[in-house]
């Protein structure tokens, strides 16, 4: 029985049940309800357009859709992508989200890197009830507030790395690459004022004494700043190993000042505009030596899908992906996988169907963490699934570091910077 | 050591605070005009001489002086397009004037800063610096940039008050922010002295924007916020009052430096938020304001 035979015959039956007079409302709305079944599955995507990390979004979901498509689509439909540019701001998420849902009548919705947006949107997917990942959002309070009421709450998921998953992945790097491999003892965390940072620093503050830091201070600075002197300065007469950074909002101007300044202390950490294949540019070159957490880098085959999605990314947009680039890639497929499997776009179908993900995508293999964990729907880290990357910017270049398998060069520090190994 | 830090540090930023705001009060004590593009026309300058050294290839300094061409021709297109189009408008009532050109510098700030998010994405950029490298003065580590800009800001201050107070040309615009009328009576063209002041703005905001863009980087973000400050500033300093304005800027800018040292960088810019606050009750026309 077809899909259509089903609505027929399910909208015969209520014909019964209700009597004539709804048969002639029901028999409009049966076309109807074929046109959503049988119709392309649209895929809502909101992004920070006009932002270099967010742009990626759609174009990286427009690829993975044309792929599919190509393909003869999800059992003969095709997938198509509605865009909305949010201007970075929750107030327009929302309003594109509802207008999505609403108007557009997607299937399920693609949004933001930006936590701010994601934390507003979440209570709008539970209202309507529409699927939503977010590519790059990082705040445990998204994947904390579908543990706290999952019924309602259970239409979100987090498609990228929670902050204290992320957190737990530096730590892994910082003890592999500093304690073992320099022989670094004291630690400074700088991190920016903003949603994410906090559990970031919370997990930071307690992995690091794990690993064998001394953790000398934690400076937290709004993300206005523009003059990073004080901060440099302070930090400098701390006399740490290390500056341990979680910046995303900033980027640009602590890494120029960085170098300006000849602040003679590496930084490792997160650095989000790092990630991005302009941010030479965009600094100068200051960003030499500036070593990333990431979950690809060029030329680094994290799984066998990695470098062909990279290819097609450079062949079609002329720029390579930012990191909710390739996550952005992914749900696209997650998404039409799960649709698959479900046989329907029904959204509490799809989520059950979601959460049975088991998918190797372009940054690892994708499975979500179950009902019952704290951070329920956000991705499952650590070897066999996401362990992240960690990669220096040399001389314009993104070289992977860690881990060792997946490294493609050796740690190179400009003349400024003085590596104390064993204290100082 | 964190006294001659503060001092150094302090000293750059109040100076291009000081460069900032001095354009922004001088349109205003001339032409009456608080231009609220003006963050916008600064994050311009330094976004193209950005990209004209990054894309183009062009070197350190044609890129900065493209930077300065760019702010030039906005600040020019300000005046011919927006200030001088609603000043001679019939549909526009004299006594609203004043508020429609203000509510327009706003609206075409945004588009300027829409315009460069489109072109050149919302990041940050840093304008390639012309000197690199650090000097150490008293024991501080400072950039050899950031005493270029200083000295920069305090050259270009410096020539505009020697032009303003020595040259005839300068002397009419002093003249025009006393008394329009007046001038008018000895047979100088108004709107000569006005599109002149704009010229001069347009120099000064480029010097500034690009400086900044060397200094610290600028994305388009920061039009908003630097129009804020340097409206914050001249507020402070007493509308019109080109002494005023640097008076506040290095009260602005060590208040600013004293509390990223001494208290947090978090909280950076409230202290001077409140002092703005605690003049406005105490002395609302500022610190050297005139009206």
């Amino acid at each position: 029985m077809s899909r259509y035979e089903i609505a027929m015959s399910r909208a015969a039956g209520r014909r019964g049940a209700l009597g004539m007079a709804t048969a002639v409302l029901l028999l409009t709305i049966g076309p109807f309800a074929w046109a959503q079944d049988q119709g392309p599955i649209k895929i809502g995507v909101i992004a920070e357009a006009q932002a270099v990390a967010g742009s990626s979004i759609p174009q990286a979901a427009q690829l993975a859709a044309d792929e599919i498509n190509a393909k003869g689509g999800v059992d003969g439909r095709k997938i198509e992508i509605v865009s909305y540019d949010n201007h970075s701001s929750s107030a327009e998420s929302v309003r594109a989200f509802q207008r999505a849902v609403n108007e557009d009548h997607v299937n399920a919705v693609i949004a933001s890197y930006l936590s701010e947006a994601v934390l507003a949107l979440e209570p709008w997917s539970a209202r309507l009830k529409t699927v939503m990942i977010t590519p790059g959002a990082a705040s445990d309070v998204i994947t904390a507030n579908i543990a706290k009421d999952y019924e309602h709450n259970k239409y979100a998921f987090d498609g990228y790395l929670t902050s204290s998953a992320i957190a737990g992945l530096v730590c892994d790097a910082a003890k592999d690459m500093l304690v073992d491999g320099l022989k670094m003892k004291t630690a400074v965390m700088m991190s920016e004022d903003a949603a994410w940072t906090t559990p970031f620093d919370a997990g930071l503050e307690a992995c690091l004494p794990k690993i064998g830091f001394k953790v000398l201070d934690n400076i937290r600075f709004s993300p206005d700043t523009t003059d990073f002197t004080p901060i440099f300065n302070k930090i400098e007469g701390e006399k740490p190993d290390v500056i341990i950074t979680g910046i995303s909002h900033v980027g640009v101007q602590p890494t120029v000042q960085w170098k300006s300044q000849q602040v003679p202390i590496p930084m490792f950490g997160v650095s989000s505009q790092a990630t991005n294949s302009t941010f030479w540019k965009d600094t100068n070159g200051a960003t030499e030596g500036v070593l990333y957490q990431g979950v690809s880098g060029p030329g680094v085959a994290v799984t066998p899908k990695t470098l062909p999605f990279v290819d097609e990314f450079v062949k079609k947009y002329g720029n390579t992906p930012s990191y909710c680039g390739y996550t952005a890639y992914d749900d696209v497929y997650m998404i039409a996988d799960a649709i698959k499997r479900a046989g329907s776009v029904d959204s509490d179908r799809l989520v059950a169907a979601m959460e049975a993900t088991d998918y190797v995508g372009t940054i690892g293999r994708i499975q979500f963490l179950p009902q019952g964990d704290p951070h329920v729907h956000g991705l499952k880290t650590g070897a066999g699934f996401i362990t992240g990357l960690m990669l220096q910017w040399q001389k314009g270049v993104q070289v992977n570091m860690w881990p060792a398998a997946l490294a493609n060069g050796k740690l190179e520090f400009p003349s400024f910077v003085k590596i104390a190994s064993g204290g100082n | 050591m964190l006294f001659w830090q503060i001092l150094i540090d302090g000293f750059a930023i109040s100076s291009l605070y000081a460069l900032g705001a001095t354009g922004f009060t001088l349109i205003f004590g001339v032409t009456g005009v608080l231009n609220l593009s003006h963050g916008a026309i600064m994050v311009a300058a330094a976004v193209a001489a950005w990209a004209a050294s990054g894309n183009l290839g062009a070197g350190a300094y044609s890129g900065a002086a493209f930077g300065l061409v760019v702010a030039l021709a906005l600040s020019l297109a300000t005046y011919y397009l927006i200030v001088r189009r609603l000043q001679l408008s019939r549909a526009v009532r004299e006594e609203e004037k004043e508020i429609f050109i203000l509510t327009a510098t706003l609206l075409w700030g945004i588009m300027i800063q829409e315009a460069i998010a489109y072109l050149y994405t919302n990041n940050a950029k840093t304008v390639l610096p012309i000197v690199e490298g650090v000097v150490s003065i008293l024991g501080v580590r400072t950039p050899a940039n950031e005493i270029f800009t200083a000295l920069v800001c305090w050259a270009t201050i410096g020539a505009l008050w020697v032009f303003v107070n020595r040259s005839r040309a300068g002397k009419a615009v002093l003249a025009a922010s006393m008394n329009p009328r007046g001038v008018t009576l000895l047979g100088i063209e108004l709107s000569t002295v006005y599109v002149g002041v704009w010229a001069i703005y347009g120099a000064l905001a480029g010097v500034a924007g690009v400086l900044l863009g060397m200094f610290l980087g600028v994305s388009s973000y920061s039009a908003g916020p630097l129009t804020a400050s340097a409206f914050s500033i001249v507020v402070l300093g007493g509308l019109g009052s080109v002494s005023g304005s640097l008076i506040a800027a290095y009260v602005v800018g060590y208040l600013e430096t004293l509390t990223a040292y001494l208290v947090s960088p978090a909280y950076r810019a409230i202290p001077a938020l409140l002092l703005l606050v605690a003049v406005m009750y105490v002395r609302p026309r500022g610190l050297m304001g005139r009206r």
